[in-house]
């Protein structure tokens, strides 16, 4: 019995670029070598800066991404689905046990939809419920869990606050009660008041429901408090990975600590100055050779600037992977 | 030390088709030379409006009241209406910085020019001096190859470089008073150290004024000598901001405080406060937070208080109203 | 100021063609506008009945050719008569007048309105089209009406006054601005279906289709309007009747103009199909059919509706433009840019002014579509500003 609910195992995603009709093609990747295995009823934060690939990556876990090289499984009960060689009888069971909840919440919802109608759409599509009475029940349902009113239901999108449809965004991904959840930046649009109402609701919905979450964030705070396990992305690849206990006070990747200490602080006395990464983050289409961090490394080794070292990662103590080039350095 | 900037009374309300909002009631605030006064607030809070008012950026449809005066070095600046006049506010002693770099640049104007072209308006100087000004700028924010990135476009350049060069365009006109927009909240957090650290060397080598608009109130307690609280266009609290983040008085900033995520104490539960911000249109009467307030006192509830700021201890001042509640 | 509960809900349960109805009444001019056009087009839906005489060459009053206007009055030097009446005219050519044919008012002669006469026949609802090839002849028989509005008893009863030809301009107008509609309409129909099929099928599948319709698009965009017109317009041959004239000129207006609603059509597809809720609808496994029917379709009904609107003035101002040059719609065939044809004389412009009338319509007629055209784009953009 396996204990993991998704298997990723050396994932790459790549995108063709061909900057105009007579260029070469290029291939971007923006995943490259991935392997992670999020357990069942587990947590599992992903965190980058703009370029990591942690929102490709979550895509591409849900099928909406391509997968060009590497495995992804989904373990359900007595069924394995192979999301690279899937049909698509296949593929649309697997939509009802994996659901995607989006950033914006003004744009993640249909403005001419009344909420009753958008928080249907899945059953209606994947066509789960039989009648519209099961419709209406299966919708009263959800939208209680996610502490939506009755009235509420009736209305259209416009007439509610950031919070509340966010509310009504998780409610659609929860309708069709899938099993696995991707989070991608579900409270960045939101005010800080509320991501905290969000976080908890997540919280209780993974009880009530026995979901897994995949969130990805670039908040470190946010994920620090929600999730069991971090990931940490850079460029592409994990960098670094354990308990979010073990990952916050004894960071080994000198990514993972910079991107630690530029947390601004709460307390006016901790006035550390963070660790400065020189430069900017290189261009996915022009990823430096080997270690892809090695040109904002703080303390690269020779070989690792010249670009000899190759990345993977190694497990330092138990649950604790960084990659092996950084281990050295920084 | 004088004060740079100092508003006092401010109302702004806009005149739309639902009717009178009001965006920002009765506020005062002051900033002085070399001091950074961090405004701290939400959707709704007003805070940007606070902002434009004193660059006179709002839309026609804006009302001040009468009384109302943002004195920018011994000028009230709200009585401005000719052009002389508001260009030294626009660009000369104030300059802005706002939450989207790629909104500050023209996307088809080359940055350098956008740049001399801001210097000449202000300065009475010509072209090359003007270029040479700005290139040092560029290089002062920590622009490699500033040469290089003078004859570039807004789009040419990544995020963060944005952001610096509008920083460094900003600053190439030598204002006295410094607003920042949310700077940072468009960037990722690796950049926003980075743009911090910046900022923070300028504002001490300069000794400018620097008003820091954000939500995040992490970033207030490493930049901020002083902060201000807003909610629904009010101040709520306002002070020192060791005072303030250690000692908070009003329920809405210590709700604040207790809804971050903090990353020296993973246990604490993250408690959002109840409730959800009213809409302008809905605006409460009497104290504007009574409607999430934990603990309001039964005439506060009613909407029959009035605010205004008390001090409770040197410097720190509190709405009067939420002093007893909460 | 507490909004109250009632009207809160109301909005919050309105639906997007709700919010978009009460913005449009809410705009004055767009109303006034919308109300004057809403009358014309009424107006000239029951031209027949509204016109007291044929407007073709049967019912031409040769007593009164190149009449100036009458109108009725309640007052003469005989006194007030609560039915209004007109003043006999006779013609009269003399030494006195160069010998040019004018007309003396008789004041003591009066001549009464009666309203609801009985006055020439008229058919509604019958079609009759004739293409080439007898199989496509098809005929539908209406109803006759015999009924008008006014009438006045011996002699004629000209409110716009005459043509040459002595037919009465009133009915004239009233029977170009239903032709120069219709003409309109079809054009804007035909146009319509061309730029949805086309403009949809580019803006939805993307890639290489979008790539070459687009380029089919811009072909014909590039043309010139005028001599394509002219040019397409000449080739008509000069036997067809003026129906199928009539259909030929609409079928020539909607094949010039689609590219621009089509363009509009891609331009508005594009920019919902990357909209996060149709993302949301495909990760739940929805087809093609489901996310247009349900999502694409209603999203841009609005700026559809405001479109066609828009582009019905330029229709109009083609086809008279056409006809004002002699190549579209011809005598005897009414529409607003052959009544203009006849007022480019000299002799019209120094003697018989009232031929300018129907401009007036005309331009009322298209100020009225742009300011609701208008009113209907502002009121369907969500990006207004508050």
């Amino acid at each position: 019995m396996n204990d993991n609910l998704v298997s990723v195992k050396n994932v790459s995603v790549e995108f063709d670029y061909q900057e105009n009709f007579l260029s070469k093609k290029q291939k971007i990747y923006a995943v490259k070598n991935v392997s992670l295995d999020i357990k069942k009823k587990s947590f599992l934060g992903l965190v980058g800066e703009s370029g990591s690939g942690k929102t490709t990556l979550g895509k591409a876990i849900l099928g909406a991404n391509k997968i060009s090289s590497g495995q992804v499984i989904f373990h359900d009960d007595n069924i394995d689905y192979d999301l690279t060689n899937i049909n698509k009888k296949e593929l649309r069971e697997y939509r009802k046990k994996a659901q995607l909840i989006f950033q914006d919440p003004y744009a993640a919802l249909s403005p001419r939809m009344t909420v009753r109608d958008i928080i249907a759409e899945p059953l209606e599509v994947m066509k789960i419920t039989k009648s519209r009475e099961e419709t209406d029940e299966r919708v009263r349902d959800i939208a209680s869990k996610c502490r939506l009113n009755l009235e509420h239901l009736r209305r259209y999108p416009h007439a509610f606050s950031g919070g509340q449809r966010q509310r009504i965004s998780i409610a659609r991904s929860l309708v069709s009660y899938p099993k696995f959840i991707v989070a991608d930046e579900s409270v960045a649009a939101l005010d800080v008041s509320i991501q905290a109402d969000i976080l908890n609701l997540l919280k209780s919905l993974q009880k009530d429901l026995d979901l897994t979450y995949l969130f990805i964030s670039h908040d470190l705070s946010v994920v620090a408090h929600t999730c069991d396990e971090v990931a940490v992305m850079y460029l592409g690849h994990i960098v670094e990975q354990a308990p979010s206990r073990e990952l916050f006070t004894n960071p080994r990747h000198p990514y993972t600590k910079a991107l630690l200490s530029s947390i601004p602080s709460i307390d006016p006395d901790n006035q550390q100055k963070a660790i400065e990464l020189k430069g900017e983050i290189p261009s996915a289409m022009n990823p430096p050779s080997g270690c892809v961090f090695r040109t904002r490394c703080p303390n690269p080794t020779h070989e690792c600037k010249e670009g000899h070292t190759e990345m993977g990662l190694i497990e330092v103590s138990p649950g604790h992977w960084v990659d092996q080039c950084c281990i050295n350095c920084g | 030390m004088s004060s740079l900037l100092e508003i006092k009374n401010l109302n702004v309300q806009f005149d739309t088709d639902e009717g009178r909002i009001v965006a920002v009631e009765n506020i005062s605030l002051s900033v002085n030379a070399g001091e950074v006064l961090g405004v701290v607030g939400e959707s709704g809070s007003g805070k940007s409006v606070t902002a434009k008012s004193i660059m006179q950026l709002n839309p026609g449809n804006t009302h001040y009241n009468e009384d109302a005066q943002i004195i920018i070095d011994g000028e009230n600046t709200l009585k401005f209406t000719s052009k002389e006049d508001l260009k030294k506010i626009r660009g000369g002693k104030v300059s802005m910085i706002f939450q989207e770099p790629m909104a500050s640049f023209a996307p088809a104007i080359k940055i350098g020019a956008q740049m001399v072209e801001q210097l000449l308006l202000h300065k009475p100087i010509n072209k090359k001096e003007a270029k040479s000004i700005s290139i040092d700028m560029l290089k002062r924010v920590g622009i490699a190859d500033a040469d290089k990135r003078f004859n570039q476009y807004a789009f040419e350049l990544s995020g963060g470089m944005r952001q610096r060069a509008m920083i460094a365009m900003a600053l190439s006109t030598m204002p006295k008073l410094l607003l920042a927009d949310e700077p940072t909240t468009a960037l990722d957090v690796t950049i926003q150290a980075q743009v911090l650290n910046l900022i923070k060397d300028i504002i001490k080598e300069y000794q400018m004024g620097v008003m820091f608009i954000t939500h995040d109130l992490g970033v207030i307690a490493q930049t901020a000598d002083t902060v201000a609280v807003m909610y629904l266009g009010a101040i709520v609290e306002k002070g020192p901001v060791r005072e303030i983040i250690k000692n908070p008085k009003h329920p809405y900033t210590r709700g604040l405080l207790n809804a971050l995520p903090d990353i020296n104490n993973l246990d604490a539960p993250l408690r959002p406060i109840p409730g959800s911000i009213p809409s302008p249109l809905e605006r409460p009467s009497g104290c504007v937070f009574r409607t999430r307030c934990p603990n309001p006192t039964h005439e506060c509830k009613e909407g029959h208080i009035e605010m205004g700021l008390i001090e409770v201890s040197p410097g720190h001042w509190v709405d009067q109203c939420c002093v007893n509640c909460g | 100021m507490e909004v109250n509960s009632k009207t809160k809900e109301a909005y919050f349960t309105a639906t997007q063609m709700q919010l978009v109805r009460t913005r449009f009444f809410g705009n004055r001019t767009a109303m006034i506008a919308g109300s004057i056009l809403l009358f014309m087009v009424v107006c000239s839906l029951l031209s027949d009945f509204l016109s007291p005489y044929d407007p073709t060459i049967a019912g031409r009053d040769k007593e009164y050719e190149n009449g100036a206007p009458q109108m009725p009055m309640f007052w003469d030097k005989n006194g007030f008569s609560p039915r209004p009446f007109l003043h006999t005219m006779s013609k009269y050519r003399g030494a006195d007048t160069n010998f040019r044919w004018v007309y003396k008012k008789d004041e003591d002669k009066r001549r009464y309105v009666y309203f609801f006469v009985k006055g020439w026949e008229y058919k509604s609802f019958d079609f009759k089209i004739n293409l080439p090839g007898k199989n496509l002849d098809f005929k539908i028989p209406g109803f006759s009406f015999d009924r008008h509005l006014f009438g006045a008893d011996k002699g004629g009863i000209h409110l716009f006054g005459t043509d040459k030809a002595g037919k009465d301009l009133f009915s004239r107008t009233l029977s170009a601005i239903y032709i120069s509609l219709a003409v309109g309409t079809m054009g804007v129909f035909i146009s319509f279906v061309l730029s949805l099929i086309i403009g949809g099928i580019s803006g939805y599948y993307g890639g290489w289709i979008d790539s070459l319709l687009q380029m089919f698009t811009d072909a014909i965009r590039t043309v010139p309007p005028i001599p394509l017109f002219m040019c397409l317009a000449a080739f008509a041959p000069q036997e067809w009747s003026s129906e199928l004239r009539f259909f030929f000129i609409s079928c020539l207006l909607g094949l010039i103009s689609w590219p621009t609603l089509a363009r509009r059509v891609r331009t508005h597809l594009l920019s919902e199909r990357s909209q996060e809720y149709i993302l949301a609808a495909q990760m739940s496994g929805a087809s093609s059919t489901h996310i247009i029917a349900r999502h694409l379709l209603p999203s841009f009904t609005s700026y559809i509706i405001v479109d066609l609107v828009i582009s019905f003035p330029y229709m109009l101002l083609s086809e008279t433009a056409l006809s004002f040059i002699g190549l579209g719609l011809r005598e005897p065939v009414n529409s607003l840019g052959v009544l203009l044809q006849n007022a480019t004389k000299a002799d019209v412009l120094l003697n018989y002014q009232w031929y300018f009338i129907p401009v007036f319509f005309l331009v009322v007629l298209i100020l009225s579509f742009v300011f609701v055209g208008d009113g209907l784009r502002d009121a369907a953009d969500p990006h207004k500003n508050k």
